[in-house]
């Protein structure tokens, strides 16, 4: 049985792709950097950095809709910033009816402008999870240093996210396949209570069965030499051009920077 | 010490083992195997082959008794050669393929023996070489089928050039095209190897000797035709001979 998560990676041969895995994740940082730098309210630079991105976009050959659709991901987290609209003091613009709170206009830009800093920064996250497949983003994340720790967990829950959503999911079936429904009725499979309860058991035997692997997956990496300490192959040196193509839109977006807090 | 090697056995005698819980898993377990020799161990579930299989390379340590490979007394001193020499590959391919890759997943053993960059990029060629899969290094392990997974579960140990095969139930899960390839691999291997089976058609087909196991205990040690014969003994153990 064969679960597929979707994997964010999008097959591709673009420059983008092709760049340096550790060019790719430090550029990223950097742009993110750049992004959460900018003042609030300078919508024109908000523009520009976003006109370079959707540049970076086409360029890695992803489609512009797809990204655009799962950068909605930032909104519910942006919503924590929803409380700002009244409690940064200013001119009033409007005064919510029955609670009595005043929304103010610097409150407003500074929302809009966080709302969209988050929504930019996704998008150029997304860039990078698109163009590179996560073997290679462990392997950059090692190599600049990453502690192995850190990468070890990550990657075992890569590794094994497909093997417990396939017993997760063999499971579910199970479930189904006993669920019958008396003559007559129309539903199967008992009520809410009854799902609840069904549920609890299937996640208390996914944590056993997941705790009893990783006994097991450890005997595995004892018996291979392991003791403690997780070793990798030396990354090769950097190439001055890859150095240099991810130079390029991190300037860019410093420039802008540069520009909106001068003017 | 250092030619030692030249004779790779392996040399259990007397040995007893209790899991935490207490329950008793091994009793006076004694079994020796030549080097290049190919020895099948079956019995009934539960009757304590994994567990003697984790005591050839020692992630389970005896509460009595010896274990000793290619000549050397397994302690913590002895480890990491042993576990060089000692190739285990566990039955669920999903426990031995714990990297994202397969080229991560076969360069682990070499890299855990401290190998050079190009010694280890030459070893993952060579063991994915042996077991047919040359293609594969840069694949993901969970988008394997069956037979391949546990194809690359035998290179990840074959990769630290190991004198000792031990396999639990190689052939557990696979279709009959899968399984016939498998036992043509294991055929071609000449490392001594002990191979823990359900599977009495690939017992009585590669195995010239064969070990049965029931109750923490061997019950019987010959060879594998006479035994095959003795359907008294098979059924007391809750074996079957492949013929009938």
């Amino acid at each position: 049985m064969h679960v597929n998560l979707v994997d964010q990676y999008v097959r591709g041969t673009s420059t983008i792709h092709r760049l340096d895995t550790r060019v790719k994740v430090t550029a990223t940082l950097l742009l993110i950097l750049s992004v959460s730098l900018m003042p609030a309210g300078k919508w024109v630079a908000f523009a520009f950095l976003w006109a370079i991105t959707l540049v970076l976009t086409a360029a890695a050959g992803i489609p512009i809709g797809s990204v655009l659709r799962r950068s909605l991901i930032a909104l519910p987290f942006a919503l924590a910033a929803l409380t700002l609209l009244v409690t940064v003091p200013g001119p009033p613009l409007l005064e919510l009816p029955r609670v009595g709170w005043t929304v103010s206009e610097p409150g407003l830009v500074r929302f809009a402008s966080i709302l969209l800093k988050s929504w930019l920064s996704v998008q150029i996250a997304i860039i990078l999870a698109a163009t590179t497949h996560l073997t290679d983003l462990l392997w950059a994340l090692n190599s600049l240093h990453v502690p192995r720790l850190l990468i070890a967990i990550i990657s075992f829950m890569y590794r094994y996210l497909f093997v417990l959503a396939g017993e997760g999911f063999r499971m579910a079936r199970a479930r189904q396949a006993r669920s019958a429904a008396p003559a007559g009725s129309q539903s199967t499979g008992g009520n809410l209570a009854w799902r609840a309860r069904v549920t609890g058991w299937m996640v208390g035997q996914l944590f056993l069965r997941s705790y009893e692997r990783s006994e097991r997956v450890y005997q595995a990496m004892a018996a291979r030499g392991y003791r403690g300490q997780i070793r990798r192959l030396d990354p090769p040196p950097l190439s001055p051009r890859d150095l240099m193509l991810g130079a390029l839109p991190v300037t860019a977006y410093a420039v802008i920077l540069a520009a909106a807090n001068w003017c | 010490m250092l030619k030692n090697v030249s004779h790779h056995t392996i040399d259990v005698t007397g040995l007893n083992f209790s899991y935490p819980d207490g329950h008793q898993a091994l009793q006076s377990v004694s079994l020796y195997v030549s080097p290049g020799e190919k020895v099948a161990l079956v019995g009934p579930n539960g009757a304590g082959k994994s567990t003697l299989m984790l005591h050839l390379n020692g992630i389970l340590r005896p509460s009595a008794g010896l274990v000793r490979v290619g000549g050397l007394q397994v302690t913590e001193h002895n480890l990491g050669k042993i576990r060089a020499w000692v190739g285990l590959v566990f039955q669920d391919p999903d426990d031995q393929l714990f990297s994202p890759t397969v080229f991560d997943d076969v360069a682990f053993g070499p890299l855990h023996m401290r190998l050079g960059a190009e010694e280890v990029r030459q070893r993952v060629r060579s063991a994915l070489a042996a077991v047919h899969m040359s293609e594969y290094p840069e694949r993901l392990s969970h988008h394997l089928s069956m037979g391949e997974k546990k194809r690359i579960a035998i290179a990840t140990v074959l990769a630290m050039d190991p004198l000792i095969l031990v396999l639990d139930e190689p052939t557990a899960g696979l279709d009959p095209r899968s399984r016939r390839s498998l036992i043509r691999l294991l055929a071609e291997l000449p490392q001594t190897m002990l191979v823990a089976s359900h599977d009495m058609h690939l017992v009585a087909e590669l195995f010239h000797r064969m070990v049965i196991m029931d109750k923490g205990q061997i019950v019987a040690d010959g060879v594998t035709e006479s035994i095959m014969d003795d359907t008294d003994l098979l059924e007391a153990h809750g074996l079957e001979s492949p013929c009938h």
